[in-house]
């Protein structure tokens, strides 16, 4: 059963109030470091390990942007243990993929305290920029994003956001709950005994929980829910073929970015950077004799489905992938619709449960008979 | 103007399907052309992006063939291969090579018969459902 202290604040307050929270979990040794989204000096918000209590103060949970997925943030913290105990805090999409690596063991939550944010959103990093530069906090991102309005001067929350039904984390130990907690009010849940443990010690009263809050989150993943499913058709009929897949794909340069950017692209060393892709010249020439043309370079849309083979069953629609793409290719949808159709097959559900194994690590002998439909 | 013949690229496991292929071959059964055999060790060893390249380079079909559930020579790869025909099946279907191109099927060494009973039919559904639509393209050969 959660638990729950209630944080209202004055405006401009949001931050100060919730630096005060974790400066007192690092005072009373509840944790001995923080991984949260800080204002950095000179321009922008950014993951930051802190581990002095007096360095907390920038601490800006609620910014409307997401640099990385932290995910890779998290399992470069604990593939190697260090031996602490680390508090992050993580958007939903970053806590889902970081459930994957755990599965993948690159990642170990033994030693960390998972602080999800109810998360409305994030601008692209250039466009957060514009948003400071205009003034926008996080406090007036979460009151108008509350009324339904993300938009800004020309820019918008990322099209992954938009599409995404899960705007609070799920396997947190701590939440930060905005949603459906009433106008300068905020309230911080304790979902799990290690929650709970870390909240107390800072010196947490618990009270009751927001009233309106579980109808206010179900509205917004229903919404999201229906945008979600009018992108997936409106791909899909846009794309029955591989040469409308190519003409998605038409600027894509192999850049590799969007694997780059992709916190479940697991590989320690991409298959598409090693010698089995370093053709010899004869090849392409031989390649090139066969049609009379050779588009270069070569393999685009092969590396895009093989990546889907790779990654599809684990993707949890963070868009770090469109995010990432330097010639403004949307390939976000590509992932997610073949994640949905992938999942959906093998009953799976990405970041849901860190006991689900992953499709491609288990297999049994009575399953799936429809594939070669022989009985013996 | 020529019949259609589709180009199958064979995926058989060197332990069953391809020895069943061998004893077709002994026993003076015919099977069509278009089998193109690549032997391989296990059918769980046929890496997903061998199936994709060969339907990026123009293959028709793909045919992998595995042994029955439970007498795989390295235990378990023919269900390693299941789950991964699933996962391709499920991503191909979306860009117009549906489950009737990309076939797996459980073919022992004894089955001779068997393996040509399947290198015909599949040959026979490829010849009603024309060319990937991959052949069509003038950049079939790149993508």
């Amino acid at each position: 059963m959660s638990k729950y202290i209630q944080l209202a604040y004055t405006k401009g307050e949001l931050n100060t109030q919730l630096s005060e929270l974790f400066a007192s979990m690092l005072e009373n040794k509840a944790v001995d470091a923080i991984l949260a989204p800080m204002t950095q000096p000179k321009k922008g918000v950014m993951q930051t390990l802190v581990t002095s209590k007096d360095n907390v103060k920038e601490i800006d949970p609620f910014a409307p942007v997401m640099p990385v997925n932290s995910a890779k943030i998290a399992s470069s913290l604990t593939t190697s243990p260090s031996g602490k105990k680390i508090a992050m805090v993580l958007r939903s999409c970053e806590v889902r993929a970081l459930v994957e690596l755990v599965k993948l063991k690159q990642a170990d939550l033994d030693d960390v305290v998972l602080i999800g944010i109810d998360c409305l959103g994030r601008y692209e990093n250039t466009d957060f920029l514009k948003f400071q530069a205009k003034e926008g906090t996080s406090e007036s991102f979460l009151e108008n994003a509350m009324a339904g309005k993300t938009e800004g001067d020309g820019f918008d929350v990322a099209g992954a956001c938009k599409v995404c039904e899960y705007p609070v984390a799920p396997n947190v130990d701590i939440n930060l709950c905005a949603i459906g907690s009433g106008s300068g009010s905020l309230f911080i849940e304790a979902l799990t005994e290690k929650g709970e443990e870390v909240l107390s010690a800072a010196g947490a009263k618990f009270v009751n929980g927001p009233s309106g809050r579980q109808d206010a989150v179900g509205k917004i993943a229903k919404e999201r829910s229906e945008a979600r499913n009018a992108l997936f058709e409106s791909y899909r009929s846009e794309t029955g073929s591989f040469d409308a897949l190519d003409d998605k794909l038409a600027a894509c340069i192999n850049c590799y970015n969007c694997r780059v950017a992709c916190p479940v692209c697991y590989c320690k060393e991409c298959v598409f950077v090693t010698d089995t892709f370093r053709h010899k010249g004869e090849q392409f020439i031989g390649w090139a004799d066969n049609k009379g043309s050779l588009r270069m370079p070569t393999d685009t849309s092969f590396y895009h489905l093989t990546r889907i083979t790779h990654m599809a069953a684990f993707c949890v629609g963070c868009g770090q992938c469109t995010s990432a793409c330097p010639n403004d290719i949307d390939v976000m949808p590509i992932f997610r619709t073949s994640a949905q159709k992938i999942q959906d097959r093998f009953e799976y559900l990405a970041g849901r449960s860190v006991d689900e194994p992953q499709p491609l690590s288990v297999f049994d002998s009575d399953e799936l008979m429809e594939v070669t439909g022989q009985v013996k | 103007m020529s019949e259609f013949e589709p180009k199958i690229v064979s995926f058989f496991c060197n332990w069953c399907t391809f020895t069943a292929a061998d004893l077709a071959g002994t026993s003076r059964l015919s099977y069509p052309s278009n089998i193109k055999i690549i032997r391989v060790m296990c059918s769980g060893m046929v890496d997903p992006k061998y199936v994709l390249k060969a339907f990026l380079n123009g293959a028709d079909g793909v045919l992998i063939g595995g042994c029955w559930p439970g007498d795989c020579h390295y235990i378990n790869g023919n269900l390693k291969a299941r789950r991964r025909v699933a996962l391709l099946t499920e991503m191909l279907s979306q860009y117009g090579i549906g489950p009737e191109r990309l076939w797996l099927r459980w073919i022992a060494a004894s089955e001779g018969t068997m393996l040509k009973e399947v290198a015909e039919e599949m040959t026979e559904k490829l010849k009603e459902l024309g060319p990937s639509p991959l052949n069509k393209t003038k950049n079939a050969v790149v993508a």
